[in-house]
């Protein structure tokens, strides 16, 4: 052919994102752009593949500065819309996890318990703009004399609120059924009892960590889509572990790579970040995530043009196996077959349902597009990738 | 054939009264109970499915009016709020009659009141709770009454 190997920089990529001239697709377009020009060609057609994810992201929370009062305090107890938030900080610093409830919710006591307001509701409604109350207490010290703090207040009024994530975009996640002999309520939604139904949640296609299976291009100080404002991936997250079996494309035919994400809340939108109630497992936060992958070269290409049919994984018991520990199986499945609706389990068809928004996820890859094409977002380089292999 | 799904409020002076029966017997129409309640103050909600001609189905429904009894499309009294739907399709796993659906490839969330039946499984499943029952709230005020 006489061509030359394609290689770019993000440098590269970022001059043509200024001059407008940068191409940038989806990951779902990307599908057809492989299969029909090749990697080669569409590395050099393609300069972005931009992917999204929207789904209940459990190790979400933000840290949160509420500035002081007179006598100043530092507070050991803090509580957010009668949530309790972290107070092992300094004086006034403090971390609200998305799963935590309200001091008196019933819990499972009323089984399955609906738990309608937890730590993620508050960060939808600090958002949205919507005043929460702010309580803390504390033992008092010479230098903080304050005992006690009371006041409503909106995110305008907190000095820093910052969405921190220790965990987000699972890279792939388990298809979960139940095998026992009565229903269970997951943070996998409700299973019905011997294996009628199975949930599923990974926007597939679309999800960031699918089309950078070996994170080539993700790591420390990537830049983001985040809750509808700009974040950064700042590490790989809690229980990234690279170390699983991969398909021949390269990607984990089970749970494998997470990030560790963060991002200023004050520029984030309610849009994509919703509170969550899981009936009979608690509250989380639904998280609007999407990465921009730079398509250095055809491997980038190749990488980011997997489709549902190239993308498995596991279908796991959650009424016996995944409480007690145990790792089994019980078989193989495409994100294709399980977005039919129907797959079989243990030679009975079983009805599927997703817990992640495919249609917001392409949404988010649709406006993290646009952002890029408008020359508003760049590509960052990471400072340090995210890890391969864990030893 | 024409199917349609009614909600019914009875009046407590017909609780007692045997008014499927008269239904089926006069009206010549079939029946399907989805959900029968009577509330603290004896007054009866149910949830029935009609099938038969048109006019029959009409002229039952005349009938129950007659009797005092309210009667209103189940579609009308269910709804999904699509401010809060973010569309992720955890409530099509527990939806017995396709009435909440995935459209392929898509995969965007389709409601039919239609199909509904007014079981409100999807209700507490939903994790933003986008479905609204407005009968559910009326059971709700009846028992607080009763106390």
């Amino acid at each position: 052919m006489g061509k030359e190997i394609v290689q770019k920089t993000y440098e590269e990529i970022n001059a043509r994102i200024k001059a407008g001239e940068a191409v940038v697709v989806t990951a779902e377009e990307m599908v057809e752009i492989v299969r029909a020009k090749g990697p080669e060609e569409a590395a050099r057609t393609v300069d972005v593949v931009t992917t999204g994810t929207f789904s209940p992201m459990c190790s979400s929370g933000m840290f949160f500065n509420f500035g002081q009062m007179t006598p100043t305090i530092k507070a050991s107890k803090v509580w957010v819309n009668k949530i309790p938030a972290y107070a092992g900080l300094a004086a006034v610093d403090s971390y609200i996890g998305a799963t935590e409830p309200t001091e008196d919710d019933p819990l499972n006591k009323v089984y399955p318990g609906e738990f309608r307001y937890g730590g993620g509701h508050v960060i939808e409604d600090l958002v949205a703009g919507r005043s929460v109350l702010l309580e803390a207490k504390a033992y008092g010290t010479d230098c903080y004399k304050g005992r006690k703090m009371k006041k409503e207040i909106t995110l305008d009024d907190l000095p820093y609120a910052m969405l921190c994530n220790p965990r987000n975009g699972y890279q792939n996640y388990n298809c979960a059924v139940n095998l026992s002999d009565k229903t269970v309520y997951t943070y996998m939604g409700m299973l019905k009892a011997n294996g009628r139904n199975a949930n599923y949640c990974s926007a597939g296609a679309l999800s960031p960590l699918f089309n950078d299976p070996h994170y080539r291009t993700i790591g420390m100080g990537t830049r983001i889509f985040l809750g509808g404002g700009v974040g950064y991936v700042t590490w790989h997250g809690t229980q990234h572990n690279p170390n699983v079996p991969r398909t021949e494309g390269g990607v984990p035919r089970k749970p494998a790579g997470t990030m560790m994400v963060q991002g200023d809340l004050k520029q984030m939108s309610e849009k994509w970040l919703r509170g969550v109630s899981i009936l009979g497992y608690g509250s989380s936060l639904a998280v609007g995530l999407g990465v921009p992958i730079p398509i250095l070269n055809a491997e980038m290409a190749a990488f980011t043009g997997v489709s549902d049919d190239d993308l498995v994984t596991q279908v796991v018991d959650y009424g016996h196996d995944y409480t007690n520990g145990i790792v089994r199986s019980y078989g193989e499945v495409s994100y294709a077959q399980l977005m039919t609706g129907q797959i079989e389990v243990n030679g009975k068809k079983v009805q599927t349902a997703p817990l992640s928004s495919r249609v917001k996820a392409r949404q988010i890859a649709e406006e993290l597009k646009g952002w890029i094409k408008d020359g508003r977002f760049y590509i960052n380089r990471p400072a340090e990738v995210m890890p391969d292999q864990l030893g | 054939m024409y199917n349609r799904i009614y909600l019914l409020r009875f009046p407590k002076e017909t609780s007692n009264d045997p008014v499927i029966y008269r239904l089926v017997k006069q009206y010549d129409v079939e029946f399907n109970i989805l959900k029968a309640d009577i509330l603290p103050h004896r007054e009866g909600l149910m949830i029935l499915e009609l099938k038969g001609t048109k006019e029959h189905v009409k002229s039952s429904l005349a009938y129950m009016t007659d009797l005092g009894v309210n009667v209103e499309r189940l579609a009308a009294s269910i709804r999904r709020d699509d401010d809060k739907c973010f569309q992720c399709g955890a409530c099509t796993g527990v939806c017995p009659v396709g009435a909440l659906s995935l459209h392929r490839p898509d995969m965007e969330v389709i409601f039919d009141p239609e199909k509904c039946t007014g079981c409100g499984q999807c209700v507490p499943i939903c994790p933003v709770r986008a479905m609204e029952v407005s009968w559910g709230m009326e059971i709700l005020e009846g028992e607080e009454a009763a106390f």
